[in-house]
């Protein structure tokens, strides 16, 4: 956006990624009433959750129509709103913002839906480049287990409109298998912090706290094209910041590292 | 994972056996006008046409509106909301009569984007990547007008008024709705230059008479249309011979009756 500053974004952004189900809402509800409790300013934007545009998506979605085009630009009209409204002027102010979904969570669903990688990157090159990224790492069975249990399984988490299974279940497991592996990608091309998410919630909220304690202290928000245009550099620049060390180094991880847990999940 | 990347092919002609015809230009260039008596003469030859216009889709004109009433667009989301309804036009209005061999006329096509989110402060690299999934034109006429015209045909014609948008008061040019508009156009007819020049856009002299454009617009359009083979749905105008096809055989269709009773 050449048009608006970027210039003094003090405060912090923190995005939380991860498959439908698998917690991020719930653990976001709790990261915020713990950084509350310190005293910070939080504010928390969720996916779809613009002023101008969350009706419109829900009437897309009713029509089941969409080609991933007008899709993924749907998705990132909302987000622009909400970055623009919301993220910017929270940031500016000072504010914590934990973002539930941010746009890899684009990346995945657009990718996987067989649109060209560089396009949808391309379109979300005014985002923020967040301060942390954490990645909610589930696998699939674990992820079909918890989300019947809990809610249910929906039309859109089951990504029938890709027709990939004949009931939901097939659906479901296709879908969110694709979408992990997806993630699982993504997370390593943008230097996620993963996190086990098939342990138990207050074992992760621990996880979680310990890696955003260290961000709350440090430098300002990037811009993502350019890191996006250069993705060494964009490796590089997660890789200066010292509070993005390696699992080892930070004591609640240590039991498993995100190293370790990738090998171990999901079958390949 | 195994998809198939869809490859963008706005630089490339369209592989479909029907011809898509934009035109483009300012607000009061004439352009709408010239479209629609193109439209007549394709019609009186016999030809299906399928017409389409910008920001029209249910699905996003309802959030434009929202938007702009309540002033809440910023130049982003205005590019973001424009390139969405653009998407959703593309594949569910210009494609597939694209396919079946018709001829789509749009009024407005990704090339009026590149042009005002330009004026508005968008990166223009951004704006031709957004639109990276678009088809090329098999011809794009491009109404030249200068800004006086184009004022006074909207102040005096058949609509007798500017709307805040068209005049790019979101902008804040300036307070006074003429004037925003002429300093709003103004730049908006430098960045139509430019893409004049970079997608080879065919420039016409929007200053002459009606009938004079469209006997250039006509000729122009033939040349194009030279390696075009209509399609005639005469089935559905000819309904009898259309169902006749259908029928079941007299014999059969007595069995059919007999058997139900």
């Amino acid at each position: 956006m050449p048009y608006q500053s970027l210039k003094g974004l003090k405060g912090k952004l923190i995005a939380v990624e991860g498959p439908d189900g698998v917690g991020r809402s719930t653990h976001i509800e709790l990261l915020q009433e713990w950084l509350e409790v310190q005293g910070y300013g939080v504010l928390t934007t969720g996916w779809t959750r613009s002023e101008l545009m969350s009706k419109t998506i829900a009437t897309a979605k009713q029509g089941n129509i969409l080609d991933p085009w007008s899709y993924s630009l749907l998705y990132a009209t909302d987000f622009a709103d909400r970055l623009e409204h919301q993220i910017i002027p929270a940031l500016r102010s000072g504010f914590v913002v934990l973002a539930d979904r941010y746009i890899y969570t684009a990346f995945a669903r657009n990718t996987i839906r067989g649109c060209d990688r560089q396009w949808i990157h391309d379109v979300f090159g005014f985002a923020i480049v967040p301060d942390l990224v954490c990645y909610l790492r589930i696998d699939v069975d674990t992820l079909a287990l918890r989300v019947i249990e809990s809610k249910g399984m929906n039309y859109w988490e089951c990504g029938m409109d890709m027709r990939l299974g004949a009931d939901l279940y097939d659906s479901f497991k296709k879908y969110q298998g694709l979408i992990i592996a997806e993630f699982d990608s993504i997370a390593e091309e943008f230097g996620f912090q993963v996190v086990d998410a098939r342990r138990p919630p207050d074992e992760i909220q621990e996880v979680l706290r310990a890696r955003i304690l260290p961000i709350l202290s440090e430098g300002r928000t990037k811009r993502i094209h350019k890191a996006a245009a250069d993705k060494t550099s964009a490796e590089k620049s997660h890789a200066d910041k010292p509070v993005l060390a390696t699992p080892e180094t930070s004591p609640e991880t240590s039991t498993v590292p995100a190293t370790d847990c990738s090998n171990k999940e999901t079958p390949r | 994972m195994t998809t198939p990347i869809i490859k963008s092919p706005y630089l490339f002609d369209h592989p479909y056996p029907g011809k898509l015809i934009v035109v483009e230009g300012i607000d009061g260039s004439g352009k709408s006008t010239q479209l629609s008596l193109l439209r007549k003469w394709l019609e009186s030859q016999g030809s299906n046409i399928f017409f389409t216009e910008w920001n029209s889709s249910e699905l996003v004109k309802e959030t434009t509106k929202r938007g702009k009433k309540t002033k809440a667009l910023t130049p982003l989301t205005f590019s973001l909301l424009h390139a969405t309804d653009f998407a959703n036009r593309l594949y569910h209005q210009i494609l597939p009569p694209l396919k079946a061999g018709m001829i789509v006329l749009a009024d407005r096509y990704m090339y009026t984007a590149f042009a005002r989110d330009a004026v508005r402060g968008v990166s223009p690299s951004w704006v031709r990547r957004l639109y990276s999934f678009a088809l090329k034109p098999d011809l794009a006429f491009y109404f030249r007008v200068p800004i006086e015209v184009s004022l006074s045909r909207l102040l005096e014609g058949t609509r007798a008024e500017l709307k805040y948008y068209e005049a790019g008061m979101d902008l804040g040019l300036s307070p006074n709705l003429v004037e925003s508009f002429t300093l709003f156009q103004s730049r908006t007819l430098i960045e139509y230059d430019k893409i004049v020049d970079e997608f080879g856009l065919t420039v016409m002299d929007a200053t002459l008479e009606i009938d004079e454009q469209q006997a250039q617009v006509r000729e122009i359009v033939s040349k194009t249309l030279a390696t075009y083979k209509p399609k005639r749905s005469f089935h559905a105008k000819r309904e009898a011979l259309f169902w006749r096809r259908f029928a079941l055989p007299e014999s059969e269709r007595t069995q059919g009756e007999t058997d139900r009773g």
